[in-house]
């Protein structure tokens, strides 16, 4: 296997087809994570406990709805197809993301007696944007110089992301019992899930052997250090090893909350993807 | 504070007539300073009626805003392309940036009374504040999301550059930022609106029939016509410049600005009769039902038990975060 130190272009990515497929694989897994956490943010629309909230929340879903934008818009480049075929058009298991990610906010539909998880949503966040840090920053390095770039810039929005998830981790953790027990249980549902966020599927040996990403041990354990420093700040209890899911969400194994997202997300622009919306 | 002592019986300092004397006189020093032009400040003296009828304004307003945003969210997830998911999105968060502006400002009013933003959501959940009538409808397709950022949102735009000039500062203030927000809300309503006019036979079939349906509603979104009688309430409000158009003159406004643009884009209106009378100068069309306007914002539009349900349930649901945070506030200090 050949090293690329640099790829600088979309035009070279794809003169070489085993690159390429590493590439995309990974931008994918990249595009999917965001584009469907992104979807759960927005279904929180107008129900976040106070007003505030919500503005800021829906702020953060935009963020990441862009990047996932961004991502989908590297995969057109490459000859994939229109960003917008690839977000609404695949089918489930033909998306790459981490069954964390679609996993419900709770029980009921977001327009329909939602009985939305506000802890759940905070430990989520936390704990997926968290390990979006340390992949991004790894990322910066990426032999894929478009892809460097675009998390250069993701980093400078997503630092506050985080800034802000951790002030809510340090809140409901110091506040009341139930509170404090309610997010604890919610680490606990989001901790059985996290580990497959380390994962880059199948590939995962190209990926990282033509330096498109770090390896994803050398991402692993730098996560286990920096957070459970922060869990020590926060004063929380280490949970332990984080633990994967039955199914493979990098292997296009999905949960059936990923069909029903991927229909609301969808239900226009199937009438008539040809159409000009 | 004197008086209300006095009244409540707990001193006998001063006679009722003095207090009659003073207040008369701050009251006609108030009126003089509305005359003036001037903006009233929200610790300034101001009479109790202006106090209360900003209070009802402004709490509609905001609440109206929060409640806007849920027609609208309905279609945030399923807006058909990534860039209009984003657009969309970030409109939503706008109206709710907005409710929480305006809800600051009503706060502020409302603090010497005692009462807080729970009282606001109290009272929304019990019926006694009610939200625009827009926001009681469906919305059924996606051309509704369109509809509703041009012709609502641009409706809206109509009612609130009129309170810019209000003579409550704090009020004036929020709206600077919020007209300049719709603005660009109703350019993204429009966007959706003609690429959906310029689209597929399906699409422009959509659009018709969301304009058909929300017709009524935005004809009485500016409220019932004065029919040359002016109600007590909105003498109150012009008197205190707190609006200074009646609900008719911002329909013809409306009116003038958005039918030629509707009839342009080769679509109609379920009214076959309305036209602008060049003698008197104003749009003729078919009144609206007006008891049905009353009926939708007491609370029995298609969907207002709906959205009440939607937005009482999220508020239960995460009480035990709002105890959290004081909780927390309490233990830091």
């Amino acid at each position: 296997m050949v090293q690329f130190l640099q790829v600088d272009s979309a035009q070279k990515a794809q003169e070489n087809p085993e690159y390429k497929a590493a590439l995309t694989e990974l931008l994918f897994q990249l595009a999917d994570d965001d584009f469907i956490l992104a979807y759960r943010g927005s279904e929180w629309l107008g129900l976040a406990p106070h007003i505030e909230e919500d503005v800021a929340f829906s702020s953060m879903s935009q963020d990441m709805m862009g990047h996932a934008v961004m991502h989908y818009e590297l995969l057109d480049e490459l000859g994939l197809g229109k960003a917008d075929d690839l977000a609404q058009l695949r089918k489930p298991e033909e998306f790459r993301n981490v069954i964390l990610a679609e996993r419900k906010n709770g029980s009921g539909e977001y327009n329909d007696a939602p009985k939305y998880d506000w802890a759940y949503a905070i430990a989520r966040h936390f704990v997926y944007g968290s390990i979006k840090q340390v992949k991004l920053e790894a990322l910066r390095e990426s032999s894929y110089q478009k892809l460097s770039f675009v998390s250069r810039k993701m980093l400078t929005e997503h630092r506050y992301h985080m800034m802000h998830w951790q002030v809510w981790m340090k809140q409901l953790a110091n506040s009341t019992d139930d509170a404090k027990q309610k997010l604890e249980a919610a680490l606990e549902k989001v901790w059985v899930d996290a580990g497959e966020l380390f994962s880059y599927g199948k590939q995962a040996a190209t990926i990282v052997g033509f330096g498109i990403v770090a390896s994803e041990e050398s991402l692993r354990e730098k996560w286990y250090a920096s957070m459970q420093q922060k869990f020590t700040e926060i004063g929380l209890n280490w949970p332990g090893d984080l633990g994967i899911p039955a199914e493979s969400g990098r292997d296009g194994q999905h949960t059936p909350d990923l069909a029903n997202a991927l229909q609301t997300l969808s239900e226009v622009y199937v009438l008539d993807p040809q159409a000009s919306w | 504070m004197q008086a209300e002592m006095n009244q409540s019986g707990l001193t006998q300092t001063i006679s009722a007539e003095t207090i009659n004397d003073q207040q008369s006189d701050k009251m006609e020093a108030f009126l003089s300073r509305i005359d003036r032009g001037e903006r009233i400040e929200a610790d300034d003296w101001m009479p109790d009626d202006y106090r209360q009828q900003l209070i009802k304004l402004i709490t509609m307003h905001g609440i109206s805003e929060i409640m806007g945003a849920l027609p609208e969210k309905e279609w945030v997830p399923k807006a058909p392309t990534l860039r209009r998911k984003l657009a969309i999105m970030a409109k939503v968060q706008d109206e709710m940036g907005h409710g929480q502006l305006l809800l600051r400002v009503a706060e502020d009013l409302m603090a010497p009374l005692g009462k807080s933003r729970e009282d606001i959501m109290q009272d929304l959940f019990t019926g006694r504040l009610k939200f625009h009538n827009v926001f009681h409808m469906e919305a059924p397709t996606w051309a509704d999301a369109g509809v509703i950022g041009w012709l609502v949102d641009g409706a809206a735009i109509i009612t609130q550059t009129m309170s810019l000039d209000s003579s409550y500062a704090p009020y004036g203030r929020a709206l600077q930022r919020i007209c300049a927000e719709e603005k660009f809300h109703a350019q993204h309503g429009e966007s959706i609106v003609l690429e959906l006019a310029e689209g597929t036979d399906a699409q422009r079939q959509m659009l018709q029939e969301a304009i058909t349906r929300w017709w009524p509603s935005l004809l009485m979104f500016f409220g019932p016509p004065e029919n040359g009688g002016i109600t007590s309430n909105q003498q109150l409000n012009m008197r205190y410049k707190i609006r200074t158009q009646t609900n008719e003159e911002l329909r013809q406004a409306f009116l003038t600005k958005y039918v030629p643009r509707i009839f342009h884009l080769g679509f109609t209106l379920p009214d076959e009769t309305i036209h602008f009378d060049e003698e008197s100068k104003m749009w003729v069309y078919q009144q609206p039902n007006w008891e049905e306007f009353k009926q939708i914002v007491k609370g029995n539009g298609p969907r207002s038990a709906h959205r009440l349900n939607l937005r009482e349930m999220s508020y239960e649901e995460t009480k035990w975060v709002r105890d959290a945070i004081l909780a927390y506030g309490r233990k830091v200090g």
